[in-house]
């Protein structure tokens, strides 16, 4: 094996190695897919790569390379992060909130930072952080106790390190994705939907840290959208950011999935539609001024966050090339929505959806069922026909690749005694009685298929209807990556990692790697070999093909 | 903000001058404890026994201990439910750790620092202005930041597990190639076909090096790859007869001074 670093160092000569990872390069990310530069690989999210070494006639040829552990996850944590690569390194996070700079050829480590995050954090579900962003040679990491901090990508070393205004760790208030650099500027927002938090979105100078604009994920008195709240509901009605949002540089908007009202199971408590829960916003860049919304689930009392990625695509829509966005939602649907105007231009099925029946012209559900006294049987289940787990969009295929949960339901119980905010506690009413574990995977699996199933479907966006489905006898937390040689690369949670044939789903070869893939993998290239990574359970697996 | 730069002269004889302690041990004892305690027990309770909260254990700071006895029990068994492990010490190994903890703040950290019987007292502000102007200190150095990514960052050199001494920082102001830390090493690598790459050691193993060059960035390199690969001297320059003893003691009080 052979050092490719050293290589391209005698091929240039001394010189450098390490250009300013520019804005201009990361709109442009899709043309140095040996980088992978964003959370989703682009700012479109379709994390798609044009690598093209490994084909569907040779990936049966992957062999591990290297492995990454983690130090410790404990009870609900889970490794979600997606890495970054910039000109052969790597950076991640290890949970809770460490960074790791390594060699992506070797996997040795350059540096690490750790930030300790404050005794006070509270999250609902695991110490999970899903990675970094990068602008210039300054990495940006948000972390569990509601910091953002700013690191030199050469040293480690801190640049900045911030708490924004109005936020706390005791309140509930904690950082779990990987930022969004916008221009100049760094964007991201508050998870803790289940503690009463009011979320936001808001950027953040690049330089400094300062706070440039917030967009409050529930408006205010005064605000459009406050009307669908009541006397104080607003105040600690959730709407967190958990994932990451993507970027339009031809409209300058910006898209960022919103989550839950809370309580998450009680809406007889906080009547209306709750915006903009369970929306996706578009806003400006500059000024984080809306310019469109749509809501997916008005209302919510089924825990459907709509945080899922924004994946941005140019597709052929009734006879015409359509700036559009592909959404696979958490409360069972997936949508073609106009990304210019929000138009709502399509919603089908993932899976079995008992809760709506259908939409009226603009794109409202028409929603038919709520939490009842005696329990109300939903599908799909609290943790959704799809969750955080990144989809893939192939402009070489056209197909919209969604990793799911299928024929999955909860029982949800109201409470009529209501649920009062209490500062720093949990906000949500009765748990649903859940089909399968939402957090922790049971070592053993005894669930039949008719008793749900995990699954990677491939859907066309152009026509609504689904093409091919993968079927695993577990369900999947794992996210999808699609590659120019019509490659799927996917895995779940019993611990396979598979590539499938993009255009049918066929099975070309698969890993067992003996724990759950709950992160989306991606390619990169160092020194002209392509390599593929992804985590699973406590360690991050890196292939390349034999030589 | 006055640090006096003041050790205690050690003799070949120590005697028991720790807090609270119980008994008289060895010189040798004491050394071997030393040794022992860097390599097992400093990655956590830092050179001075100070780094974890609440605990300092070169004066005689425990949270649980009241005798030396149940220091060496401790050391041997661990406390449950606490990041403390137990350690595979016989008891008289253990019984040198402890030894050490006793003596702990009448030893330099460093065997091999010169003895100042006295120093003259500094001063932090003047040393900031020492340390940006006359000193070009952020030409190479990193503090709080701000500054060059070439040598060290000097942020944190008054807390926990980077915290230095006085003298050993007077020592590498004066030569500060007298003793380089690990983490501070320089190493220069000469590719097979003559590219050279020279930066600070940042890891390597049985395989390969990995540097971070000012000039390329972080490098990575298969020793197999490389033509030659050896630790050069530091490029810090020794500011003996730079600066005065006053205005060394001056930058030394500030650098203690960042947090």
């Amino acid at each position: 094996m052979k050092c490719f670093r050293a290589l391209i160092l005698i091929l240039v000569g001394v010189t450098s190695l390490h250009a300013d990872v520019t804005f201009d390069r990361i709109v442009k990310a899709g043309q140095e897919p040996q980088n992978w530069l964003t959370y989703s690989g682009n700012l479109n999210s379709q994390r798609y790569s044009l690598l093209d070494q490994i084909t569907p006639a040779n990936v049966k040829g992957l062999e591990l390379q290297w492995v990454l552990q983690v130090r410790t996850l404990t009870g609900a944590d889970k490794w979600e992060a997606t890495p970054l690569v910039v000109d052969g390194v790597m950076y991640t996070t290890r949970p809770p909130n460490e960074v790791v700079a390594l060699d992506a050829a070797t996997g040795r480590i350059f540096w690490t930072y750790t930030h300790t995050p404050s005794q006070a954090t509270r999250v609902c579900c695991g110490r999970v952080n899903r990675g970094l962003a990068i602008v210039g040679e300054t990495l940006f990491l948000a972390t569990l106790d509601a910091r953002l901090i700013a690191l030199d990508a050469r040293t480690g070393r801190e640049l900045w390190n911030i708490q924004p205004d109005g936020v706390a760790p005791e309140l509930g208030y904690s950082f779990t994705s990987a930022p969004l650099v916008v221009k100049d500027k760094v964007l991201t927002g508050p998870a803790g939907g289940e503690y009463g938090i009011r979320g936001f979105i808001a950027a953040f100078d690049a330089k400094t840290g300062k706070e440039a604009w917030r967009f409050n994920t529930i408006p205010g008195p005064g605000e459009p959208g406050h009307e669908t709240w009541t006397e104080t509901t607003w105040q600690h009605g959730g709407a967190p950011i958990w994932l990451t949002g993507s970027y339009d540089p031809d409209l300058n908007l910006t898209y960022w999935g919103v989550g839950n009202p809370g309580p998450d199971w009680n809406g007889q408590d906080r009547p209306g539609d709750n915006l903009y829960s369970d929306s996706v916003v578009a806003l400006d860049a500059d000024t984080g001024k809306l310019k469109w919304h749509y809501q997916f689930t008005p209302h919510d009392e089924f825990d459907f966050d709509s945080v899922q990625i924004p994946v941005l695509a140019d597709i052929r829509w009734q006879g015409a090339v359509r700036k559009v966005m592909l959404w696979a939602n958490r409360n069972g649907l997936w949508y073609v929505l106009d990304r210019a105007t929000g138009e709502f231009l399509s919603g089908k099925p993932l899976t079995q959806v008992n809760w709506m029946t259908g939409f009226d012209a603009k794109g409202r559900p028409n929603k038919i069922l709520g939490p009842t006294v005696e329990g109300t049987r939903v599908y799909p289940n609290n943790q959704g026909a799809t969750n955080w787990y990144s989809p893939s969009y192939s402009p070489s295929t056209g197909l919209f690749y969604v990793p799911c949960w299928m024929d999955t339901f909860s029982v949800y119980r109201k409470d009529p005694k209501g649920v009062e905010y209490r500062e720093g506690q949990q906000f949500t009413g009765i748990t649903p009685q859940l089909q399968i574990p939402s957090m922790v995977p049971r070592a053993t699996n005894t669930r039949l298929p008719e008793e749900g199933y995990g699954a990677i479907q491939a859907v066309d966006p152009t026509t609504g209807e689904r093409k091919w489905l993968f079927k695993m006898t577990d369900v999947t937390d794992s996210g999808v990556l699609t590659t120019a040689t019509d490659l799927v690369f996917a895995g779940g949670r019993e611990g396979y990692f598979y590539a499938l044939d993009a255009k049918n789903g066929n099975l070309l070869w698969k890993a067992m790697v003996g724990g759950q893939v709950a992160s989306g993998p991606i390619t990169y290239a160092v020194g002209g070999r392509q390599y593929i990574a992804f985590n699973a359970g406590n360690a991050m697996f890196v292939y390349a093909l034999h030589r | 903000m006055r640090i006096y730069v003041a050790l205690t002269f050690i003799t070949s004889f120590v005697s028991p001058c720790g807090l609270f302690a119980q008994h008289s041990y060895l010189p040798s004892d004491i050394d071997d404890g030393r040794r022992i305690y860097e390599t097992s027990c400093g990655t956590c309770h830092g050179a001075f026994g100070d780094a974890v909260p609440g605990i300092d254990l070169g004066r005689g700071q425990f949270r649980r201990a009241k005798s030396d006895e149940d220091l060496v029990r401790i050391i041997r068994s661990g406390i449950r439910d606490t990041t403390m492990p137990p350690f595979n010490f016989n008891e008289s190994q253990a019984t040198m750790v402890v030894a050490y903890l006793r003596n702990m703040t009448a030893m330099p950290v460093d065997r091999n620092a010169p003895i100042e019987v006295l120093g003259p007292p500094g001063d932090a502000t003047r040393g900031k202005v020492i340390f940006e102007g006359k000193g070009k200190c952020l030409t190479c150095h990193w503090t709080n930041g701000a500054g060059n990514i070439t040598g060290p960052d000097l942020s944190s050199l008054n807390g926990g597990r980077g915290r230095r001494s006085p003298a050993e920082l007077r020592r590498s102001l004066l030569e500060p190639n007298a003793e380089v830390r690990p983490e501070n090493r320089t190493i220069r690598v000469v590719t097979k076909s003559g590219a050279t790459s020279t930066g600070n050691l940042l890891n390597q193993d049985t395989d390969t090096i990995q540097l971070l060059d000012p000039k390329l960035g972080l490098a990575s390199f298969m020793k197999a790859d490389l033509k030659e690969f050896e630790l050069v001297p530091s490029p810090m320059p020794s500011f003996k007869g730079l600066l005065t003893d006053q205005e060394s003691a001056d930058v030394i009080s500030y650098l203690l001074s960042l947090k």
